[in-house]
């Protein structure tokens, strides 16, 4: 089953794993939101929508449309 | 002979490039802790030795040489073009110690449009608390560049930069990637069709049209590249990135080590608060009752002493000088003007301050993040609440800071309704009618007068979210959404970068109102002051014989007023007179409301004019406020009660009274259709609601 990185929850972390729709904004794969880079989901405004992500130490906040497009590989640490 | 040389400064948004442009030539250009604060070109000089004269470009921030939004739009049509007058000589790439991975990307773009680069290294004083240590010269070697570690903050490794400026020949031109690898095929043919252009440059050409499509100055013919279609083009953008950031995480590897056990921030708890569901939303909620609370009360204190110093500056000027016409227009025209904006430069520091104080710590991306899906509920982008909130201090500013709105929508709605949130021009006026006829007395601890203002705040707010969402529903306009915001990390405000903020948008506020004030205030006294017919030139023999049993002093007042009647500003208000009417308002207010259409703080000045001129000059150091309150209709009833008044706060509330906005408006959204629109539009509504208040007041 694949996860995208709505699908994170406060706290959760997540390996990018495909960013190949076109609806990805070429701005968000230039500030770090690249396959095999790591994505932690920070902190989420009501209906969690926007979400606050950290992605490769980029700290920045997208939709949750944009967020349900990048899919993403949840790693189990801790 | 002296040389000049243009120097270019780029980076990513929020890396401190204005804050290095201001440490190379001295000027105050406003700093910021949010990605957007510099929004267009700014320009000054640096000297440097063996008579070199720099001259440094201060450009807005972006995270690419792909423009998505019309600040970053300017980097780029400024590189792309050879024949600009500012195309850099040298750029200096600003970039953030602490994002420096993210940074190198433009770094690496810039680099292959084979300008001399220069790669500073800005926020070293936040190195230690991040645990961030560099090897300078491996990275120097393998970025094939010259590298500046500076903190702007510290003021240090300014000179060295300064340095390298000046040795720019000397930098490598060397570019990090070889972009035709990405599609060697398509790259191939690129430069068979043009063998004279740089292949890279070609190809931000290219991309550049099909994202922006509106590029104008084509001498090249790229119809037949176009054919790859949109899609295509972009996922060889997204090869192309994923190329450099391997490029930079190869170089990173052995010139940048983080120690992340060292790294100590209060970020994460800061965050946890701050944008928490519902303490978020409460904190955001107090800071906003906190500003608006030392608006109101905090500035009284210095106010009335600003007003005591006027009055007595009047009164000097009246006791020195040789009593007279001029004397009057100077005593109570022109410093009863001027007077009248000068006492509101507490309120507008405070206003300032506070804002000034949320961009520079960061906090002001938090409320981004916390608004936008309340604000798109309304078409607008949680990026609109910073216009917003800056729209209280003034709208120039505001529809400027939209800039960094991506979707071209939501920046139209955004400029749209800005105009509507009460700008510090309002605030005379809305100060000086609550007092004259809000009561004095108080509910649950606030002053009738207070809460007055507060809802006037609130009213002109709520307007704005309602006409966005009118707009919303009426606009067209297609465009594709997206929204990025980068949460910057928190920063104690600097007092410095806010004490400047705060005495140039005050200086600049008073010096424009000022300048409008003074020469509205001697046309208006021209134009009271001489009038044609018998009724002016006649006005004492007529009123001398109207009126035969009046005392001398009184006598002279009738007569001035009834000069003013006839005057050719008399003859103005007289004219407009039946279409205020119904709200309430007599002819002198009238002329009031036509001057301050050029700038809403000009109707007291105006007012204050016109009742010196209206008046034989016996009743001494009134202040306007005692004018207006003793102004009467010729049946003896006041003009100022609590229906005509609310009436006026109505009107100033909603009608778009200001021709800076306009010319601002236009600027942005280039073309008269929507600054026109907001002027009918917005006095209209202002019209019709002032006029049903007066009517139902009355
Ligand atoms: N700690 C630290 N903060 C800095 C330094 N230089 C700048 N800042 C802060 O970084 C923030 C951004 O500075 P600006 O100069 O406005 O950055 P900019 O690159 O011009 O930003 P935009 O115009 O929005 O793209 C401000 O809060 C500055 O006070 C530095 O050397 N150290
Ligand atoms: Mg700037």
């Amino acid at each position: 089953m694949s996860f995208t990185i709505a699908d994170l929850k406060k706290g959760e972390r997540g390996i990018i794993t495909d960013i190949s729709s076109d609806a990805i904004p070429l701005k968000l794969l230039e500030m770090g939101c690249l396959p095999g880079n790591v994505v932690e989901l920070i902190q989420v405004a009501p209906f969690s929508d926007p979400m606050y992500l950290d992605i490769n130490g980029s700290h920045l906040a997208i939709r949750k449309e944009t967020a349900e497009l990048i899919l993403i590989e949840k790693t189990l640490d801790e | 002979m002296s040389k000049q040389i243009n120097v270019a400064l780029i980076g990513n948004p929020n890396t401190g490039k204005t804050s290095v442009f201001n440490a190379l030539t001295g000027l105050n250009q406003k700093v910021g802790n949010y990605p957007g604060i510099t929004v267009e070109k700014k320009e000054g000089v640096c000297k440097l030795p063996r008579g070199v004269k720099a001259h440094i470009i201060d450009l807005p921030g972006t995270y690419s040489l792909n423009a998505s939004s019309i600040d970053e739009n300017v980097v780029i049509e400024l590189l792309l073009n050879k024949n600009d007058k500012d195309y850099p000589d040298v750029a200096v790439l600003i970039s953030d110690v602490e994002n420096l991975k993210r940074n190198l990307l433009l770094f690496t773009q810039i680099k292959d449009l084979k300008i001399p680069t220069i790669l500073v290294i800005n926020m070293a004083d936040r190195m230690n608390r991040k645990g961030i240590s560099l090897n300078i010269p491996v990275l120097e070697q393998k970025l094939n560049t010259s590298i500046a570690l500076i903190s702007t903050r510290k003021n240090e490794g300014i000179q060295r930069l300064k340095d390298l400026i000046n040795n720019y020949k000397e930098l490598s031109l060397e570019p990090c990637l070889d972009t035709s690898t990405i599609d060697v095929d398509y790259f191939e043919r690129l430069k068979k069709a043009f063998p004279n252009q740089d292949l890279f440059k070609l190809w931000l050409v290219i991309t550049h049209d099909v994202n922006f499509g509106k590029m104008t100055r084509q001498e090249l013919d790229f119809s037949e590249f176009k054919t790859k279609s949109h899609s295509d083009l972009k996922r060889l953008q997204q090869k192309e990135t994923i190329k450099r950031y391997q490029f930079i995480n190869e170089v990173l590897k052995e010139g940048q080590t983080v120690d992340v056990s060292k790294a100590t921030g209060y970020r994460e708890r800061l965050d946890i608060i701050l944008t928490h569901k519902v303490w978020g939303y409460v904190i955001f909620f107090v800071i906003l009752l906190t500003i608006f609370q030392a608006i109101y009360d905090w500035a009284s204190v210095p106010m009335d002493f600003i007003d005591a110093s006027f009055a007595s500056l009047s009164d000097w000027v009246k006791v020195t000088f040789s009593p007279g016409v001029f004397t009057d227009l100077l005593a109570e025209g022109i410093i009863a003007g001027i007077g009248g904006i000068v006492i509101f430069i507490p309120q507008i520091a405070f206003l300032f301050l506070f804002i000034s104080v949320l961009e520079e710590s960061g906090y002001m991306s938090r409320v981004v993040f916390l608004m936008d899906r309340i604000m798109r509920r309304f078409g607008l982008s949680g990026k609109s609440v910073v216009p917003l909130i800056s729209g209280t201090a003034c709208a120039i500013p505001a529809i400027m800071a939209t800039r960094n709105i991506e979707n071209w929508k939501e920046r139209l709605i955004t400029i749209l309704v800005t105009p509507f949130t009460t700008c510090s021009a309002r605030l005379p006026v809305y100060l000086i009618i609550i007092a004259l006829v809000i009561p004095e007395g108080r509910f649950l601890g606030l002053s009738y007068q207070a809460l007055t203002l507060m809802l006037l705040y609130l009213i002109g707010f709520g307007m704005a979210v309602f006409s966005a969402y009118i707009l919303d529903k009426i606009l067209k306009t297609k465009s594709k959404s997206f929204f990025i915001i980068e949460m910057p990390s928190y920063k104690i405000p600097l007092f410095k970068n806010v004490a400047i903020t705060v005495i140039e948008k005050t200086k600049t506020f008073i010096f424009e109102a000022g300048k409008i004030i003074l020469a509205i205030s001697i046309i208006l006294w021209v134009l009271a002051s001489y009038g044609p017919g018998k009724q002016f030139n006649n006005a004492e023999t007529i009123i001398s014989a109207e009126y035969q049993n009046l005392n001398k002093i009184d006598l002279e007042d009738k007569i001035a007023a009834h000069k003013l009647e006839y005057s050719y500003i008399g003859i103005i208000g007289k004219t407009i007179e039946p279409a205020i009417k119904p709200l309430g308002y007599d002819w002198k207010i009238g002329i009031a409301l036509i001057t301050s259409f050029a700038a809403r703080e000009v109707f007291i000045g105006t007012l204050a004019t016109i009742y010196s001129v209206g008046s034989s000059d016996v009743e001494q150091e009134e202040t306007i406020k005692q004018k207006m309150a003793a102004e009467v209709y010729p049946n003896g009833n006041k003009i100022f009660t609590l229906a005509s008044g609310i009436s006026l706060l109505l009107f100033y509330a909603f009608a778009m009274q200001c021709m800076s906005t306009l010319a601002i408006v236009k600027r942005e959204t280039n073309s008269w259709k929507w600054p026109l629109i907001q002027l009918f539009v917005m006095t209209f509504i202002a019209y019709v609601v002032a006029l049903i208040a007066f009517q139902l007041l009355k």
